[in-house]
């Protein structure tokens, strides 16, 4: 089953056409790589599939529940988000973590007070995700105690916490330096070994085509060229994707 | 008069000086949360009546403002309320400092970066937990410096009460100084509200030390 479909997608922030008639569906234990140049589109499509942004037409849809779509060309949002909101996780470019909870809290606050989970289960359970993470001993630490890439890693168990079906990064490590880059990246691929479903969009171009099932090459709000790592990497077949790969090797 | 008459009869003014920056603080606090939402109101109408009144509230002396909240109702209506002083001084403080407030309030809130509200809207909070839970924590600790600031003001602003004759420690001052031809009073005072904002400023330290657990 598509845990995400997104169909005809279109997004304009006044006269600026940012999504063309995208469409994207990932499957169940599907890592998607977003790649493209700045301004392509990649963090606004996934501001659209997490609700952060509204799309101005097109179709939504979450474990084949329609969370928005568009009759006689007039799109129309489910009533109850909240719902919707269970099925994905997001991780911020800028972590967004909140300073005032410690690791622990900020991981459990939103299972309990959200999810109305039972406070005890949901603290043992972070516990665990904290310990696979290695980071159980900064479990009563606050962020602006850890490193980036701590910060970047306890963000992850936060969007994981709340148990979704998916997970968007929006350039999980274009915050870090390269030192740090690394030990978040080990998680996400950690991530794709256990199976998680996850769209990632990124610019390092040797994880995504490690990781990734698929990579989509975003130019312009479309999707230029998309297929298996492999090929899109080792043998692009637009125009576009060669010249944008090309500056990356450089 | 001896310095220690001065002293005991002005002190006798003490509890109603307190009176009023208590009552004031407790009501214009709320107060200024709930003028600071009509000022950051979408509704272009509702924040810009808001914006007007604040200005007045800014712009025009507390004094004056308290005159008006005494002496108004007679005037328009014949209505008397100042019987019991005490009930103007709080409501034209409390809307004053109501004022001030809204705006130290409306600059927290708006220096919360964005990433904090889609954080917790993308975790499914609702929009009251978002604000209670994420936003409001932070703002306070931010705010809190210029709170102080106020509360200090607040304390010395106190003294205004004397324009109605309210018997609060200034105004029993001034009625000696007046009566004596003495400057005394006067030193007294400033003594008194200098070891009042002692216990404010070490009170508000205290906050904010107990607010530095994270940055």
């Amino acid at each position: 089953m598509n845990v995400l479909n997104i169909q005809n997608a279109e997004k304009s922030f006044g006269e600026l056409h940012v999504l063309k008639d995208i469409s994207l569906t990932v499957d169940k234990g599907e890592v998607v790589s977003v790649i493209g140049p700045s301004g392509s589109g990649k963090s606004t499509l996934l501001r659209c599939a997490t609700l952060l942004e509204r799309l101005d037409g097109g179709l939504l849809s979450y474990m084949g529940e329609n969370v928005a779509e568009t009759v006689n060309g007039k799109i129309t949002y489910a009533k109850d988000l909240k719902h919707f909101k269970q099925y994905f996780g997001l991780v911020f470019q800028s972590f967004n973590l909140f300073p005032h909870y410690t690791v622990l809290k900020n991981l459990t606050d939103a299972p309990v007070s959200v999810l109305k989970r039972n406070p005890k289960e949901v603290k043992e359970e972070a516990m665990e995700l904290l310990d696979k993470m290695g980071l159980a001993d900064k479990a009563d630490s606050y962020p602006y105690q850890l490193s980036g890439g701590q910060q970047q890693r306890v963000s992850i168990v936060r969007a994981l916490a709340m148990k979704p079906e998916i997970l968007f990064f929006d350039e999980p490590t274009s915050a870090l330096d390269p030192e740090l880059t690394g030990e978040v990246l080990k998680v996400i691929k950690q991530l794709a070994e256990q199976k998680m479903t996850m769209v990632v969009v990124t610019h390092e171009m040797p994880f995504a085509r490690a990781v990734s099932d698929r990579v989509i090459f975003m130019d312009g709000g479309v999707i230029v060229e998309q297929g298996d790592p492999e090929d899109v990497f080792g043998n692009p077949q637009s125009e576009r994707t060669q010249q944008f790969l090309r500056n990356y090797q450089k | 008069m001896s310095l220690v008459t001065i002293i005991l009869k002005m002190s006798e003014g003490l509890g109603k000086t307190c009176a009023i920056f208590f009552l004031t603080l407790l009501f214009s606090v709320p107060l200024g949360m709930i003028v600071s939402f009509l000022r950051m109101s979408k509704n272009k109408v509702i924040s810009g009546i808001t914006k007007f009144v604040i200005s007045v509230l800014r712009g025009t002396p507390l004094m004056l403002q308290l005159l008006a909240v005494t002496y108004g109702p007679h005037y328009l209506f014949g209505a008397d309320i100042s019987r019991n002083k005490l009930i103007p001084v709080v409501i034209a403080f409390s809307i004053n400092y109501a004022a001030y407030f809204c705006e130290i309030y409306r600059g927290g809130i708006e220096s919360m970066s964005q990433g904090q509200y889609e954080a917790a809207q993308v975790l499914g909070y609702t929009k009251f937990q978002t604000f209670m839970k994420i936003i409001l924590p932070q703002v306070v600790k931010r705010i809190l410096p210029s709170m102080t600031n106020e509360v200090i003001t607040l304390v010395k602003d106190t003294s205004i009460a004397f324009t109605v004759s309210y018997q609060e420690m200034f105004t029993i001052g001034k009625q000696i100084a007046n009566s004596q031809t003495s400057f005394t009073p006067f030193l007294v005072a400033g003594v008194f509200y200098y070891i009042l904002n002692g216990i404010v400023g070490f009170a508000m330290g205290r906050f904010e030390k107990a607010l530095d657990y994270y940055k």
